[in-house]
């Protein structure tokens, strides 16, 4: 068997009903892994949304899942990000984080290690909001963990390509 | 702005004329009042009243296989639409293009489990190609001309438009079909140059060449097989054909191997497990095909022709995908084959055929005559040679007897023969054979069928009736479900657990109550004069072909074996026991 990798794919599709349970539909159906899945609408005129799929697979699933979006009819464009050149990935977190005395402090200087900034405060609360790549955030978590992790809130995963090019 | 002087439900109507529909098979019910109104308002399309809806997809899919064209159907929401679900899966499956309307709830109703309400366009979603819901009046006329060119395009497939009845009833204005391309869906037809050019390159170094024709040939229309048929010619290379793409390649042809798979002639299935290259055409490399994945074809490079490029190292890797129209495909492999200078090896092709002609010599269809019980390959036999250079069509339900007419009836042409292939639907023949008798009125129209299966759709027969359509049941009757009968017997260990029909109908007066004819055979001295009185009969009939109860099909490759591990008879054994993997297989 041959090695499972991860790709980021990128789906321009009709921002129309029923859209986003056809691609959730096809995963799940021909039981292909998701890793994280946006959706957003990026082209109001044109009615287009777009959809970042994190999904794992050997190459010849990997291929399978981009054919099987591609003749989607509501389907535009399917980019593998992964393979078609540099690109930059982003998440964005709320992160909720209880704690009071040393642990706030220490809650307060983590997060501006990680760039995270505090949105929301009570006196023993935090609301942090942070952005980056998934293993950034995974590690902003991980560390708020023992000091009073409450709540996660995560987008899952947005990217684009590099350069001048559009999708 | 055109003036909104037509109902929506005039808008379908008129939408299904402009695509040039003559046929709606359907069944009314309260969301779908309005177009049965609008349908009593006209004369241009002819309602084909089934007797359940999941007759109408069936019959939806014998027409439009035995003609190229879209099937269409009509029924009501909620159990309306359910019922039509297994005919859109097996749509699906074997690519049909069928276009279903269903019913709906009116629009404000929608979410609050109305009276007859189903999600629709949820339940179908992963059994169409499409579905559209149509929420707006001004999208009716573009959504219906939308459902026709997805239905019809690239891979073929089943479009459901839902129609709530608010907008059936509603005033809006038509829109005829026009030419602008598709937003986004626009597959591709001709094959990328670089890739024809490295495909004949390939094809004329070959030494144990073979095509393996599939039902893709069909799809893409009659002029796709005449192409293949000059290719293959041209070549002299041997074809093995699929279940789906029976008729695609001429029987009679020297070339021809025959059926390839499961229950595929032994020649068929040990070229394709010998050869060097493999020129796929129009076939998606299918479990009951392949046998076990690992032992494929293995010393093979791969050619594969597909409309659909998610069929496309699905699960077998190929060399040189070819992702296109079948008949586009094969013009442009045609004229780069007979540009080509490199000429292939004469002597090793001879070889080959040697080969392959010690392989056919096993003549693996053979079976024991009986003298006292009707053999079902006999009958099956006899049926073709007494039909033979008829007009007929043949439609079968899903079984042994499917099998054995798959590997005993010969096709010449495509579009003859209608079965249920990926999904193995029983009762698709018979309201299939209806459908296929609907286009071609003055044809002969057989449904070649299991007694089991055939009980699946009885109530088919009296549509047949209304319509007076002379269909064909040539009912091979072991009283068994004898496919299940034979896995039971060779994978688990006899133990025949309700595989046994013990209370069937007297089909002859079944036959009779609902005004078929009923003809029956018993012993092997009476077959020929039922077969001939069966086609001498003007109206439908039904004949009881009462045969060997016990008899298994064969070739058979046991699930999770290669193409080399074939059983011929009943007299050999596997040579090992069929392993874990194999036991899990369907
Ligand atoms: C709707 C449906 N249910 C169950 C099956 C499983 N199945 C496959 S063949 C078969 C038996 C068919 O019996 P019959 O129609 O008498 O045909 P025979 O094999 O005896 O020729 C069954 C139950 C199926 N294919 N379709
Ligand atoms: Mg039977």
């Amino acid at each position: 068997m041959s090695e499972t990798e991860r790709h980021t794919i990128s789906v321009l599709v009709d921002n129309e009903a029923g859209v986003l349970a056809r691609v959730i539909g096809l995963f799940s159906g021909r039981g292909y892994n998701i890793e994280s899945l946006t959706v957003a609408e990026v082209d109001a005129a044109n009615a287009l949304s777009r959809i970042t799929v994190v999904t794992t697979g050997t190459p010849m699933i990997i291929e399978q899942i981009k054919a099987q979006l591609d003749r989607l009819v509501p389907v535009h464009r399917v980019v593998d990000l992964t393979i078609e050149g540099p690109y930059v990935e982003r998440e964005l977190a709320l992160v909720k984080v209880k704690a009071s005395g040393n642990r706030r402090v220490e809650s307060l200087r983590i997060a501006d290690i990680f760039r995270a900034r505090a949105i929301d405060s009570t006196g023993e609360s935090f609301v942090f909001e942070i952005s980056g790549s998934t293993d950034k955030l995974d590690a902003f978590i991980g560390l708020m963990e023992p000091l009073g992790l409450v709540d996660v809130s995560r987008t899952g995963v947005v990217a684009i390509a590099r350069g001048k090019e559009g999708l | 702005m055109a003036s909104r002087d037509m109902t929506g439900s005039e808008i379908v109507i008129k939408a299904l004329i402009d695509h040039g529909v003559d046929t709606v098979f359907g069944y009314p019910g309260g969301a779908v009042l309005p177009i049965y109104d609008a349908l009593f308002a006209q004369n241009a399309l002819r309602h084909v009243l089934v007797r359940q809806e999941g007759g109408a997809v069936h019959m939806a899919e014998g027409y439009a296989r035995s003609t190229g064209k879209v099937g269409v159907v009509l029924v009501t929401s909620g159990p309306g639409a359910t019922n039509a679900v297994t005919g859109l899966t097996d749509a699906l499956m074997d690519s049909v293009p069928v276009i279903c309307l269903t019913g709906q709830v009116p629009t404000h109703l929608i979410g609050n489990d109305a009276f007859q309400e189903a999600d629709t366009t949820g339940i179908t979603r992963p059994c169409t190609k499409h579905n559209y819901l149509v929420k707006a009046m001004d999208d009716l006329p573009r959504v219906m001309h939308e459902a026709f060119h997805v239905a019809r395009s690239g891979r073929p497939g089943p479009v459901v438009v839902d129609l709530p009845k608010d907008i059936l009833m509603g005033k809006g204005a038509y829109r005829g079909p026009d030419d602008v391309p598709h937003r986004s869906y626009r597959p591709a037809v001709r094959a990328d140059r670089d890739a024809v050019a490295e495909a004949v390159e390939l094809m004329a170094t070959a030494r144990r060449p073979l095509f393996y024709v599939g039902g893709g040939v069909i799809n893409s229309g009659p002029e796709a097989s005449k192409r293949l048929t000059r290719l293959v010619r041209l070549t002299g290379y041997p074809a093995t054909v699929t279940l789906m793409g029976l008729g695609a390649f001429p029987a009679s042809d020297p070339q021809c191997l025959g059926m390839l798979g499961m229950h595929g002639l032994y020649e068929a299935n040990l070229a394709m497990h010998d050869c060097d290259v493999m020129i796929n055409v129009g076939a998606r490399f299918d479990d009951r095909v392949t046998g076990r994945l690992a032992d494929f074809s293995p010393g093979s490079k791969k050619i594969h022709i597909d409309i659909d490029p998610s069929s496309v190292n699905k699960n077998v890797p190929v060399d040189v995908p070819l992702i296109g129209d079948a008949g586009t495909v094969l013009q442009q492999l045609l004229r780069a084959w007979k540009a080509l200078e490199r000429q292939p090896d004469r002597k090793a092709l001879a070889a080959w055929w040697k080969q392959i002609e010690k392989w056919r010599g096993r003549d693996c269809l053979r079976f024991a005559e009986s003298k006292t019980s009707i053999k079902p390959q006999h009958a099956i036999k006899r049926l073709y040679e007494k039909t033979l250079g008829r007009d007929v069509y043949i439609t079968t339900e899903v079984g042994q007897h499917q099998m054995w007419a798959a590997q005993y009836f010969k096709f010449e042409e495509p579009n003859r023969w209608m079965t249920s292939g990926g999904l193995g639907t029983m009762g698709y023949g018979l309201p299939a054979a209806i459908g296929v008798q609907v286009a071609h009125p003055e044809s002969l129209v057989v449904d070649i069928a299991g007694e089991a299966s055939f009980l699946m759709n009885i109530q088919e027969l009296s549509t047949a009736v209304q319509y007076n359509l002379p269909v064909k049941a040539f009912i091979i009757n072991n009283q068994w479900m004898g496919m299940v009968r034979q896995w039971q017997e060779l994978l688990h260990g006899g133990r025949y657990s309700e595989s046994y029909t013990a209370a069937l109908p007297d089909f002859v007066k079944l036959a009779e109550a609902c005004q078929w004819t009923g003809l029956r055979a018993t012993r092997p001295d009476e077959l020929d004069d039922v077969i001939d009185a069966m086609i001498a009969t003007d109206g439908p009939v039904i004949a009881d072909i009462v045969v060997e109860k016990e008899e298994n099909c064969f070739p058979m490759i046991p699930s999770g074996a290669a193409h080399n591990e074939m059983l011929l008879g009943p007299d050999e054994k596997a040579e090992a026991p069929v392993s874990e993997e194999g036991m899990v297989l369907v």
